[in-house]
């Protein structure tokens, strides 16, 4: 289980994270919905502890992940896997080597074992056979895929996905949605997906929330996001070009 | 008002040359304690050595090569005139050892090697993969940093008196070939001039350089910030800093050796 408590953080002087509260099952997926820069990728870099909260806490089955000491705070993100927004694979490594890097360094598994491991997980976003390919000979697409190859990789109980259908053509958005969907079904993985592709939210997430401002400002189930009578959240699923979201950008202006 | 400003300026400069000493020294402390956390992975240090030493070799070279032929006759304008040729020999095996090997050496390597490390750790943390290797459990110090480290402070040295020996080399030619000077008479001189204290100075402070390199390098690529623009400025940086903290620790080592070793 994920709990958020209370999390602030600043960046320079830019207030990016207000008190964010958020609790997420495990086995769930949560989807995180929002304009872009408002925080929501930073929320991700606190859960696997790339960041550290200001003030505040990101507990991950009971354990406070800003706390931790190196060596216990690796074995949390062990537990993790991170979809990038952009993929962010190692591009002076084969696909293969990025798939299995995980296991490279921490498991030291036999060869042939890694081998399988890497295929299995390549066949499982649908790539099977291109380990030997460099990163730059993909395409967006197959990155983002490649991506979620590496993070399955490890056996996570967490995914968090960024972004993940961002930058990608209609039907390879939609075959990441699949994918999400049927690590939840699965493998039970506890899923986080940060986007503001409505379509996807929908489709893949058992609850909805809205950052905004740098806050939980609503979270609910899709069915009862989609009713919501609360005007950010109803401009920004319609995705409305006139209401409070932008017209609080008005007044700051 | 104008001297104002300058001041104002020039103390800007300074804090941000203190906070960059700071990075550097911390960078340094956390990369020495990585050193011996296991595991120790030899390959890539190797990887390192053959890019920073071995790849390296064909500039290294042509440098050595054309500051011995500069040095020679730079010097032989004055010899002649003094009528002491054969001195060529033993004064530029002494400033190519003493110095011109190490530090042309070291600013070479800072702007080929020390310039591709920044522009590749930089790119790395523009497209994130400096952070997918900490969520991947591998520490960036430990993964990126401590090869390099390793691999600039033990190959400075070693370029360095394969570019002694090719310089020596190159006076050896204007000198034998073009001034005149015996073949056995110039090694003899030279090897007469030249003590083990010599090149053991000349060596001693590479593996400093190396060490600056390498830290000021990494240090560079992990805070680039906005994109490619972001890439090419901390490149720039890295080599103009690389250059500067070069010819600042020559100084102290030179001042070192010359004071509590006469």
């Amino acid at each position: 289980m994920i709990e958020i408590t209370g999390l602030h953080k600043s960046l320079g002087a830019h207030k990016v994270l207000n008190g964010v509260h958020l609790k997420i099952e495990k086995g769930k997926t949560c989807v995180i919905i929002g304009r872009s820069g408002c925080g929501k990728s930073v929320l991700l870099k606190h859960i696997v502890g790339i960041l550290k909260p200001d003030k505040g806490k990101v507990l991950i089955d009971g354990q406070d992940v800003g706390v931790l000491a190196e060596k216990e705070l690796n074995a949390v993100r062990l537990k993790i896997g991170l979809v990038f927004q952009g993929g962010a694979l190692f591009d002076s490594m084969t696909v293969g080597e990025n798939v299995g890097f995980g296991l490279i360094e921490h498991d030291h598994i036999p060869h042939k074992q890694l081998l399988e491991k890497i295929e299995s997980s390549l066949s499982m976003v649908g790539l099977h056979g291109i380990g030997n390919l460099m990163p730059s000979e993909l395409s967006g697409g197959m990155r983002k895929r490649v991506a979620l190859a590496r993070a399955i990789c490890i056996n996570p109980q967490i995914i968090l996905y960024d972004e993940p259908t961002t930058g990608v053509d209609p039907i390879t958005a939609d075959s990441i949605n699949e994918l999400i969907k049927s690590m939840h079904d699965k493998l039970k993985i506890t899923s986080i997906v940060v986007t503001h592709d409505m379509k996807s939210a929908y489709k893949v997430a058992d609850k909805i929330a809205m950052l905004y401002q740098g806050k939980i400002i609503a979270e609910g189930t899709p069915d009862e996001i989609q009713r919501t009578k609360n005007p950010v959240v109803h401009q920004f699923i319609n995705g409305l070009a006139f209401g409070p979201i932008t017209e609080t950008l008005d007044h700051s202006r | 008002m104008i001297l104002h400003e300058f001041f104002i300026t020039v103390g800007a400069r300074i804090i941000s040359f203190m906070y960059f000493l700071g990075g550097l020294f911390n960078l340094f402390v956390q990369t020495m304690y990585q050193i011996f956390v296991p595991p120790y992975r030899k390959d890539r240090i190797f990887e390192q050595a053959k890019k920073a030493g071995f790849d390296s070799l064909p500039i290294v070279s042509l440098v050595s090569l054309f500051i011995g032929f500069i040095f020679a006759l730079q010097t032989a304008y004055f010899m002649q005139r003094i009528g002491s040729e054969i001195y060529i020999a033993s004064l530029v095996a002494l400033s190519i050892v003493r110095e011109l090997g190490p530090v042309i050496t070291a600013l070479v390597v800072a702007g080929r090697v020390g310039a591709a490390i920044t522009a590749e750790l930089g790119s790395m943390q523009v497209t994130e993969q400096i952070d997918a290797l900490e969520t991947l459990a591998s520490n960036p110090i430990k993964y990126l940093v401590v090869p390099r480290f390793l691999a600039l402070s033990l190959m400075l040295p070693l370029l360095t008196l394969y570019s002694d020996a090719i310089g020596i080399l190159g006076s050896y030619m204007i000198c034998v070939f073009k001034l005149g000077i015996s073949s056995s008479m110039y090694l003899r001189v030279t090897a007469e001039a030249l003590f083990y204290k010599d090149l053991f100075t000349g060596l001693f402070k590479t593996i400093f350089f190396g060490m600056i390199i390498a830290l000021v390098s990494c240090m560079e690529g992990f805070n680039v910030e906005g994109g490619a623009e972001g890439v090419g400025r901390a490149t720039t940086r890295s080599v103009v800093f690389s250059f500067i903290m070069i010819i600042i620790a020559d100084c102290f080592f030179t001042a070192l050796f010359y004071f509590i070793f006469p």
